[in-house]
């Protein structure tokens, strides 16, 4: 017998059924222990349950540019190249997570100033299992910071797009590392960091709406893409020389990787596996969906045949266009926004890039620059509290969002967020590819472009049938 | 001893190859390749931009059979590679010097 027992007996001494009367005795005098020992055990669940899905989508948002990005660019590539574009995603995914883990998680998310963060959590002080109740009060702010990482990791890799085949891999490392310091880490404070100018929940100045990247991502990553495609130049022999994608069943493959872990990318900027993140998961893949559609009937008009590449450049084309939306909006205004990106990119790498003939190779301007500045835009249009109530005025009422919410203003604050978003873009990589060229050099030469990357930069091929 | 150089459409070397073994030739060297004649290629459009595809990929055979069997072989060839549209390759014929075979040095007609 333990000593619980042995009280229970002196105090209940008639009663023949002992053992309830002894569990009995011992929970009633503390109610209130009880009820807090279940609050704590909520709260418990409901961490497992968030951090759960956020480690799920941060993996997701990895698996996004490797390999989704990965062999989407590859495949678009010519053969000699292939191994070359592939390595330029791939090394991004150990190089920024280095930079993120010294500085780029503090300067994107420590403090609280109008442009870009300090430095409390360089080299991840005080980044642990406890929660940064400014961004996720449920899940470990370690947790946060990774997945965080992930949309660092992926946005210069979008770049690589424009300056595929030609540019050296030594200076794609030291411009990606610079254009993350100075481009990436500023915009995401501005936009997500807390008092950053552009935050519409942590005291911005200009509240804009960009849920999961519209503007941090899409439109810093493809405007950047113009600016490396001018800078650079066209491709040797572009476009009389024929350059075709070499495989389009890796690109195929690729895109629907990219369609897959885009769930995470903005599902998972719910940050809590909540009604949110289904309703943003919702809405990312209606975007998909429809600008998939779009993209194929433009060119099925236009043409006559409806192309794999349309299809799946026109699904990548709507989910870059949803991703600022897609906490926001509607499943119908998903769809229309889905539809508005596929034929609209469309137009951008047919018409527009003829018309101005720049070599954006892999089209990271046609389709994340064009496409990511009218998700932007549509999300001040389109942006409802029904969907998303957490804009609260001083006396806790939810406030209206976008234009269907009759808040007309926010389609101007979205503009001059993605004007923000442009000219940081331009002005942040020019500066960067003008240092870049002044010391290692931009492009390969050509010979080595002519020879192509894969063995002139990097030793090897990318097929090897024989042996 | 005649060498027979025939390029045809690559869906129509399975006939081929049966066709010609039916009439007893079964020894061949093949090999991809592309090329055209007065075929013109296709259009193919990426994103927009359009490439003109003339050289289409085709199959090349090659065999020597004894001057006396050439009619026949070139007959029953024709036959089996024969679509009737543009596009179904061409057969050229060559005179041969020699054969030999490696494995016991058997020269001329017994070597094939």
């Amino acid at each position: 017998m333990g000593p619980a027992m042995r009280t229970s007996l002196k105090l209940c001494c008639l009663m023949p059924f002992l053992m309830p009367a002894a569990l009995f005795a011992q929970a009633a005098p503390d109610l209130a222990s009880r009820i807090s020992t279940l609050e704590a055990a909520a709260k418990s669940a409901q961490s497992a349950g968030d951090n759960a899905w956020m480690l799920i989508s941060s993996a997701l948002v990895l698996m996004m540019t490797g390999p989704g990005l990965a062999l989407f660019y590859g495949g678009l590539v010519r053969r000699k190249n292939v191994l070359g574009t592939m390595m330029q995603s791939f090394i991004l995914m150990a190089v920024v997570t280095v930079v993120w883990a010294v500085v780029g998680y503090s300067l994107a998310f420590g403090g609280s100033s109008l442009f870009i963060g300090d430095f409390r959590f360089a080299l991840l002080h005080h980044v642990g299992s406890a929660p940064n109740a400014d961004y996720a009060a449920t899940i470990p702010q370690q947790t946060f910071m990774v997945y965080q990482l992930m949309f660092a990791i992926i946005t210069p890799a979008l770049i690589s797009g424009a300056f595929a085949e030609r540019m050296k891999f030594s200076a794609m490392l030291l411009f990606t590392v610079l254009w993350s310091l100075i481009v990436y880490f500023p915009m995401a404070h501005m936009v997500w960091g807390k008092g950053g100018l552009l935050n519409a929940f942590l005291g911005g100045k200009v509240p804009c709406f960009d849920f999961a990247g519209g503007t941090v991502v899409h439109i810093t990553s493809g405007v950047s893409a113009l600016v490396c495609a001018l800078y650079l130049g066209k491709r040797l022999g572009y476009p009389e020389v024929p350059m075709k994608p070499h495989s389009l069943v890796l690109s195929f493959i690729g895109a629907c990787l990219l369609w897959v872990g885009w769930f995470g990318f903005n599902a998972g900027s719910a940050l809590a596996a909540s009604p949110l993140a289904t309703s943003a998961f919702v809405a990312t893949h209606f975007g998909a969906a429809a600008a998939a559609l779009g993209w194929i009937a433009a060119e099925w008009i236009e043409n006559g045949k409806p192309s794999v590449l349309g299809g799946i450049s026109g699904s990548v084309a709507g989910l870059v266009a949803i991703t600022p939306a897609s906490g926001f909006v509607q499943p119908f205004p998903a769809l229309l926004i889905g539809l508005c990106a596929g034929v609209v990119c469309y137009l951008m790498v047919t018409r527009v890039k003829r018309m101005f003939g720049y070599d954006d190779s892999l089209d990271a301007f046609g389709v994340h620059g064009a496409g990511g500045t009218l998700g932007a835009l549509l999300t001040g249009v389109f942006a409802t509290n029904a969907v998303n109530d957490a804009l609260k005025d001083s006396a806790g009422r939810t406030m209206p969002l976008g234009l269907v919410d009759g808040n007309g203003a926010q389609v101007l604050n979205q503009l001059i967020g993605c004007a923000v978003a442009w000219a940081l873009a331009i002005a942040g990589t020019l500066v960067i590819l003008k240092v870049c060229d002044m010391t290692v050099g931009l492009r390969a030469s050509s010979e080595q472009e002519i020879e192509g990357l894969d063995v002139a930069l990097h030793g090897e091929e990318g097929y090897i049938f024989e042996g | 001893m005649k060498k027979i150089e025939a390029i045809i459409q690559p869906f129509k070397l399975d006939e081929v190859k049966e066709a010609l073994k039916s009439i007893g030739i079964d020894g061949m060297t093949i090999g991809d390749v592309r090329g055209h004649g007065r075929q013109k290629g296709h259009k193919e459009v990426y994103r927009g931009q359009e490439y003109n595809v003339d050289l289409l990929p085709k199959v090349k055979l090659e065999m020597v059979v004894p001057a006396s069997r050439l009619e026949e072989v070139v007959r029953t060839l024709t036959a089996a590679a024969r679509t009737g549209k543009i596009g179904d390759g061409k057969i050229f014929v060559y005179d041969v010097a020699e054969a030999i075979r490696i494995r016991n040095d058997d020269r001329g007609e017994s070597a094939l």
